[in-house]
């Protein structure tokens, strides 16, 4: 079996490509620089000098704005040079091969690659390919991970509920196509969550998912009993009315989640969405806007988050 | 070789700097000895701005070499720097570098009116053109070892000589 | 050339034999004992069997010669002891008119290496759509009719192709696969896929298929060989499919006896496939059924695919990984695995295949073709990019040692290839 690509040979983290794999503590390690870094997007001065005179390459091959503006503001308050590239992916002109893309950037002295993707797996190849002193961070690939969200995801139930030892998560929706939910699976139960459950109809949960370590729900009354921490998954438009599910409607009569469902949680319970939201499809109004909904401290933390990671890797 | 009794310098330097707090006196330490040793004096001073903490982290100049390896603190300062007289407080000055990085994090906050640093020892061997302006004792340390200052699990302060870690 | 080759252990799965002799070549067959022979060859040491059979190879011509071409993959196939070769019909154009056949038979018999067996498309351009003239096709040269990889959803026209096939007696080829439920898969559909993030082809897209074919057998007697079985249950239905006495065979990819999905690790791309790799469990029975001979064979599926066709995310790379010359070293590790007598193993790469392909060729008696291979069981081979003859550096053993080196390939009585 091959070595873990994200390790170096002394065990340090040199690119982020998944949650999988990852050791304990280091995960820790991301989790507690973070919390450093909350503190210096508090002050005046929102920079550190940790990165200056590095360059960050912000390769998104899959449109976003958000992840990557995110890591812009991220790598700025690290004082590093961003390049955004957007590179429109088109079926019909095959144009520079992924490769050739990475090595004319290898080229212009890069550090750090962020790289979202299309397909499941590109972050893992970019990363077979660059030299020794680049770093590849995975913004996003297919529908395998989205590491970074993941360690947001955990920073927020950490910030909320202290331990992971104690918890029961859901996590509810399209888990089928979702890489952020595959990340935040392989996170908690690395850091010990007893119980983590997948909530949804059997056409969005992928074969074989009890094998990640969860508990399948497809009644979302008794799959939000006693939750502790609640994730709403987005469901993307391209699903609907297709052969997964028949309407935004019915998902939202079963799988949304209402005031009602949620007081069937623990009365702490918090709720979580990595953005965007669709009101009315997976979550109410007064859900998203009231009191146990986390998500726009999940973007503060976004920030930290990817702060982190990116120091991290580029002093190993 | 016999350390000198950190209690005795701490009392020491609390003596000293009685005479010069005045009201924009404001106290940081450095984690981790330096915090300790703040702890301490900041109570014997009885000052009325609270105590900042800091984490040089962020501004070490080794972080090329080394990464980012040990477990960052949050830095805490819980006033505001501006127009302040500083007393930053470390437990043993040697090369300068962490005054320096401790000197530019509290740039990045604010400037103040004045920093005077405070050690607890200074074992000579500077690289850098930084002094301390109150200095509880001069000690040799020998090559191949480093000086810290311990806490008991009674809060009792003491230096200590460790062998210096593999870089 | 009249051929001496000395006290090899002369293996011959047709007939059983297994001792330690002499054989003798001459005007291209297996002769009768001679004096003075031109050559003699001294095989101490090494196994005498017939030529391999290879069900599977794609030679990339005409058309993805940037891939490789049939100089280089003929010597792939003969460094390999492979002296006989089914072609599939996806070449660029397909395989579906009888000059293209033609063509491609006289440039591989030009170049006397392996024996080429082109098989015809079942329909024009492979579309789907129309039948192809397949008497035309068979007087060119084609032994059977095949669709390849692609996927032929029309079942109404499937029924029609085995009825017309039936007429003449051609065979027919089919890989079993539900064109709708294998749609934009690119793994097994199970734990693997599903940690990995990639879109799974399920086990019943190959049983449904299957079912879906045995009936049309059984209805039209067409004589069907199933290329690339890759789960528990068509390794099943095949069994109970011969136990009833319909005419069908099958065989199995070298690649899928002896990985699994596991074996993707991180998103390795050698290890696109099709049919993809699926569960232990899937290799497990068809390592099983073919020790038993439930299914009756087993191939390369050699498909030679450039860097750039393989530098690519998982779901965006070329399927297919290069084989010719790893058939003898990976059959033999399957055969020891499963402790079966070297005749019964190396059946499955030469008499077993000669009796699916309806040739002559396949085993070592009197009167019939000298096709031999002659190879060192214990020698080591490792498998890198330069050890490769074939252009196709593409498989997921590279950096294996395996056992099994061919030191002579003969062809119709010529050594065509020397260690």
């Amino acid at each position: 079996m091959q070595r873990n690509p994200q390790l170096n040979a002394n065990g340090e983290l040199q690119h982020l490509l998944s949650i999988e794999g990852l050791p304990r503590e280091v995960l820790v390690q991301i989790l507690d620089t973070a919390e450093s870094f909350v503190g210096v997007t508090e002050r005046e001065v929102k920079k550190v000098p940790l990165l200056r005179g590095k360059s960050v390459f912000n390769l998104f091959f899959e449109p976003s704005t958000r992840t990557r503006t995110t890591f812009e503001i991220a790598a700025k308050r690290l004082s590093a040079d961003v390049i955004n590239l957007n590179i429109a992916l088109s079926s019909h002109t095959k144009g520079e091969s992924l490769l050739d893309t990475v090595a004319n950037l290898s080229a212009m002295q890069a550090d750090i690659f962020v790289v979202r993707h299309n397909s499941s797996g590109a972050p893992y190849l970019i990363a077979r390919h660059v030299k020794p002193h680049e770093h590849v961070v995975n913004a996003g690939d297919g529908r395998h991970a989205h590491p970074t969200q993941g360690l947001l995801d955990l920073y927020t139930i950490r910030h909320y509920k202290k331990e992971f030892t104690r918890l029961t998560v859901a996590i509810v929706g399209d888990v089928m196509h979702s890489r952020v939910a595959r990340s935040l699976i392989h996170g908690l139960t690395t850091l010990g969550a007893p119980e983590v459950r997948v909530i949804g109809p059997q056409t969005l949960l992928p074969s074989g998912v009890e094998a990640l370590g969860v508990r399948v729900f497809h009644d979302m009354r008794a799959g939000l009993k006693d939750c502790d921490v609640i994730v709403m998954l987005r469901l993307q438009n391209e699903r609907m009315g297709g052969a997964l599910l028949p309407s935004a409607q019915e998902f939202f009569k079963h799988y949304g989640l209402t005031g009602a469902k949620l007081s069937l949680a623990k009365p702490d319970a918090i709720v979580m969405h990595p953005g965007p939201m669709n009101r009315g499809v997976e979550i109410d109004s007064t859900v998203a806007d009231g009191p146990h909904a986390v998500i726009l401290p999940q973007v503060t933390f976004g920030i930290a988050v990817r702060m982190a990671v990116m120091s991290i890797v580029a002093g190993n | 070789m016999k350390l000198p009794e950190a209690e005795q310098l701490c009392a020491q330097l609390a003596g000293e700097l009685k005479a010069r707090v005045g009201p924009q006196t404001a106290m940081i330490g450095l984690y981790t000895g330096g915090a300790w040793l703040a702890e301490r004096l900041h109570a014997m001073l009885r000052l009325p701005a609270p105590l900042g903490l800091m984490d040089i982290a962020f501004y070490r100049d080794d972080y090329h070499a080394r990464g980012l390896h040990h477990d960052p603190k949050r830095t805490k300062i819980p006033f505001d720097i501006n127009g302040r007289d500083l007393l930053l407080v470390d437990d043993v000055l040697y090369t300068g570098r962490t005054v320096r990085a401790a000197m530019n994090e509290l740039f990045d906050y604010g400037r103040p009116a004045s920093i005077s640093l405070v050690v607890l020892a200074d074992r000579g061997g500077r690289q850098l053109p930084i002094c301390a302006q109150h200095c509880g004792a001069r000690v040799e340390v020998p090559s191949g070892m480093r000086l810290r200052l311990k806490r008991d699990a009674g809060d009792r302060l003491a230096l200590a000589l460790e062998p210096e870690r593999a870089a | 050339m009249r051929l001496h080759i000395k006290s090899g252990r002369v293996v011959d799965p047709a007939s059983g034999r297994d001792a330690v002799g002499d054989v003798y070549v001459a005007d291209g067959k297996i002769a009768e004992e001679f004096s003075r022979p031109d050559r003699v060859i001294d095989a101490k040491g090494l196994v005498v069997a017939p030529g391999f059979i290879d069900l599977s190879a794609r030679l990339r011509e005409p058309g993805y010669e940037y891939k490789a071409t049939l100089e280089s993959e003929m010597e792939a196939a003969v460094a390999g002891g492979v002296t006989a070769l089914a072609c599939p019909p996806d070449t660029d154009p397909p395989l579906d008119e009888p000059g293209l056949v033609d063509m491609l038979r006289r440039r591989a018999k030009a170049l006397s290496r392996a024996r080429v067996y082109p098989l015809g498309a079942l329909t024009v351009k492979l579309r789907g759509e129309a039948l192809t003239e397949m008497a035309e096709l068979g007087e060119a040269g084609c032994v059977a009719f095949s669709h390849a990889n692609v996927p032929l959803r029309d079942t109404q026209l499937l029924w029609r192709a085995l009825q017309y096939a039936a007429t003449f007696g051609y065979p027919v080829w089919l890989r079993a696969e539900d064109a709708w439920l294998a749609k934009d898969g690119v793994a097994h559909d199970g734990e693997v896929a599903t940690r990995l993030g990639l879109a799974g082809i399920p086990s019943f897209a190959e049983t449904i298929a299957l079912g879906a074919i045995l009936e049309l057998v059984r209805d039209t007697r067409a004589r069907v060989h199933i290329c690339r079985l890759s789960t528990i249950g068509a390794v099943e239905m095949m069994r109970r499919a011969k136990q009833e006495g319909l005419p069908v065979s099958c065989d199995v990819a070298i690649h899928h006896l002896h990985l699994c999905d596991m074996d993707l690790g991180y998103f390795d791309s050698h290890c696109r496939l099709e049919p993809p790799l699926r569960s232990q469990r899937d290799r497990d029975a068809l390592a099983r059924g073919l020790a038993e001979g439930a299914v009756d064979c087993l191939c390369s599926d050699h498909t030679p695919v450039d860097e750039d066709g393989k530098h690519l995310p998982f779901a965006e790379a070329e399927p297919g990984a290069t084989g010719l010359e790893l058939l003898l070293p990976l059959t033999l590790k399957w055969g020891a695995a499963h402790k079966l007598p070297l005749a019964v193993t190396l059946a499955r790469i030469t008499s077993d295949p000669a009796r699916i392909l309806g040739v002559a060729a396949g085993r070592i008696g009197t009167g019939a073709p000298a096709d031999l291979a002659l190879f060192d069981p214990g020698a080591a081979v490792r498998v890198t990019a330069e050890s490769l003859k074939s252009q196709g550096k593409n498989t997921p053993f590279l950096g294996y040692e395996l056992a099994g080196r061919v030191r002579y390939t003969v062809v119709a009585g010529n050594v065509v290839y020397e260690a």
